[in-house]
């Protein structure tokens, strides 16, 4: 792996959103990048395997309708395809998964497993940016 | 180079970014060292990142061809 970790916190669960994150991990994969990927709140919510691909709307100043007009690949897929081109860890973490009463076996298989907030930093070696 | 030359030919038209990008790569890792790999592209930011890509992996762009209303780009897979 080359040069610094992308390591981003995801909050949000809303479809853009996710999508532009997506979107930096594979760039950060595909250039050689490792990334550490936190999910938490309702981004954690948005991997559950039952609903990922449901309509998890855009953000409050997003116009919805300029996304689903746009004929990209789902932003699970595009993760899934990081995944398999490079170093990304995804981890789930263990306080939203407590508050949304969830299990690792609840979620769709892009998310490597549960973590607490100390053991994502132990992988962090710059800058986190949060979405 | 000819099209007479190339091993594998995707065409990723109306594919938004990062996809051209990540279906070359795909293609790269499925293909033998000497594979000429053609990739049609719309996206704009294919022209950016299809040659960095190229680059910092350390294979061959070949050729860029604009087209109409998209880009030929040709890579040679040579490690």
């Amino acid at each position: 792996m080359d040069g610094q970790t992308l390591s981003l916190v995801l909050f949000s669960g809303t479809d853009d959103r996710l999508n532009a994150a997506s979107v930096l991990t594979a760039g950060a994969a595909a250039m050689g990048r490792k990334v550490n990927i936190f999910l938490q709140y309702w981004a954690l919510d948005a991997f559950r395997a039952d609903r990922i691909r449901n309509d998890h709307g855009v953000a409050p100043e997003g116009d919805a309708e300029v996304v689903r007009r746009h004929r990209g690949q789902h932003w699970s897929e595009i993760f899934r395809q990081a995944k398999e081109i490079g170093e990304v860890g995804i981890h789930a973490c263990s306080l939203s998964m407590e508050m949304l009463e969830l299990k690792v076996e609840d979620l769709d298989p892009l998310v490597d497993d549960q973590e607490g907030v100390a053991s994502f930093f132990m992988e962090v070696d710059g800058p986190v940016s949060f979405i | 180079m000819t099209t007479a030359n190339v091993t594998r030919s995707i065409d990723a038209r109306g594919m938004p970014c990062p996809g051209p990008l990540m279906s070359l790569i795909g293609a790269i890792r499925e293909g033998q060292v000497g594979d000429v790999i053609e990739v049609l592209s719309s996206d704009q930011g294919s022209r950016t990142d299809i040659p960095a890509w190229v680059n910092k992996a350390g294979h061959e762009l070949v050729e860029v061809a604009e087209e109409e209303g998209f880009a030929r780009f040709i890579i040679k897979k040579v490690r």
